[in-house]
C-alpha cells in the first residue's frame, strides 16, 4: 500500500468502515509509514477535540429566552 | 440518488410529529428542547454570528413548525430540520454580504489541505496547555478558516454525529461530495491544529548522546 492509496481510505480507516482484507494491508503500512500513523492519529485527535469542546455554548438564559420566543410564535400561527 | 433511510423501529420523533400534527403544542415544545442546541450549533457555524444564528435558531423551529405538513416521513425529523436550519443560515449570510452569493454546493476549487505536510506527532493531551477560553478561541479561528460548505460537513458528521446520507440530505449534496469535503474539512483541521498542538522537542544538545535514527 501507498501514502496516496492509505489517505484515499482514510476517512473510511477512521469511521472504522474498512474490510477485513483491507486491514492486514493497512496495519503493514502503518507499521513502516511513520508520517501515515502520524496524520491517522492526529486526524482522529481532531475529531475528538472538536466533539468534546462545545465551542458554541448556549446559556441556559439565552436558550430560554429564545425557547421562549419560539413558543410565542408557534401559538400565533394557529 | 436516493437517501431515503428505511424506518424500521419508530424514532421516538415521529409519535411527538403525529401529536404536533394532531395540534398538540406541547409536544413541538419538547421537539424544540430537544434540537435547540443543535440547530444554534449549525447555525453559529455557518453565520458566524451569534445574533445571526439566535435569529436563525427562532426562524428555523418556526418553519418546521408551519410547514409540519410537508415533512414526509421517509427522513427523520431532525435531518429535515437541519435542512431547514442550513437554509435560512445561507439566506443570513447573503444578507450579510450583500449581494455575493453563498452556496454549500459550490464546488470549492482548492488543493489546500488535501495533502497532509506537517507529520509532527502532537503532544500528549495537547489540550492542557491551554485554558478553555484559549482552547475555544483556537478552535473556533481553525474552523472558521474552512469554506462553508467544508465546516458544515465536518460539524454535521463528526460534531453531530449524523451519517454520511443523513448528512447529503440535510445539506443537499451527493454522498460523494459529502465524502470529499469531509475529508479535505478533516485533513485542513488537522492541518491547522498542528501547529498549536505538536510535540514541543525539548532542546536538546544537536550533539547529544544516545539517540539513533
Amino acid at each position: 500500500m501507498k501514502c496516496s492509496e492509505f489517505l484515499a481510505i482514510l476517512d473510511d480507516v477512521i469511521d472504522e468502515s474498512i474490510a477485513a482484507e483491507t486491514r492486514a494491508e493497512i496495519e503493514t503500512h502503518l507499521h513502516k509509514c511513520g508520517h501515515c500513523e502520524v496524520v491517522l492519529d492526529t486526524t482522529r485527535k481532531t475529531i475528538e477535540i472538536y466533539r468534546s469542546n462545545e465551542i458554541y455554548e448556549l446559556p441556559a438564559e439565552v436558550s430560554e429566552r429564545l425557547h421562549v420566543a419560539i413558543m410565542a410564535r408557534c401559538k400565533k400561527v394557529k | 440518488m436516493s437517501t431515503i433511510q428505511s424506518i424500521d423501529e419508530q424514532h421516538p420523533d415521529v409519535a411527538l410529529v403525529e401529536r404536533v400534527r394532531a395540534g398538540d403544542l406541547s409536544a413541538y415544545d419538547t421537539l424544540v428542547r430537544k434540537y435547540e442546541r443543535q440547530i444554534f450549533r449549525i447555525a453559529q457555524h455557518i453565520t458566524q454570528n451569534r445574533e445571526d444564528a439566535e435569529d436563525v435558531m427562532q426562524d428555523a423551529f418556526l418553519k418546521a413548525y408551519e410547514k409540519l405538513d410537508q415533512f414526509q416521513g421517509n427522513s427523520k425529523f431532525y435531518t429535515w430540520l437541519v435542512r431547514i436550519a442550513v437554509n435560512e443560515s445561507l439566506m443570513r449570510l447573503r444578507k450579510r454580504r450583500t449581494g455575493k452569493a453563498v452556496s454549500i454546493d459550490e464546488d470549492i476549487v482548492t488543493e489546500e489541505g488535501s495533502v497532509p505536510r506537517d507529520f509532527a506527532d502532537w503532544a500528549p493531551n495537547p489540550e492542557q496547555n491551554y485554558n478553555q477560553s484559549e482552547l475555544a478561541e483556537i478552535l473556533k479561528k481553525t474552523i472558521h478558516g474552512l469554506p462553508p460548505g467544508f465546516r458544515v460537513v465536518f460539524v454535521l458528521r463528526d460534531v453531530d454525529g449524523l451519517s454520511t446520507e443523513e448528512t447529503a440530505e440535510a445539506l443537499g449534496l451527493s454522498v460523494p461530495a459529502v465524502k470529499s469535503r469531509l475529508l479535505r474539512a478533516r485533513l485542513q483541521l488537522r492541518e491547522r491544529l498542528t501547529r498549536y498542538f505538536k510535540r514541543k522537542t525539548p532542546a536538546v544538545s544537536p550533539r547529544g548522546n544516545g539517540a539513533e535514527a
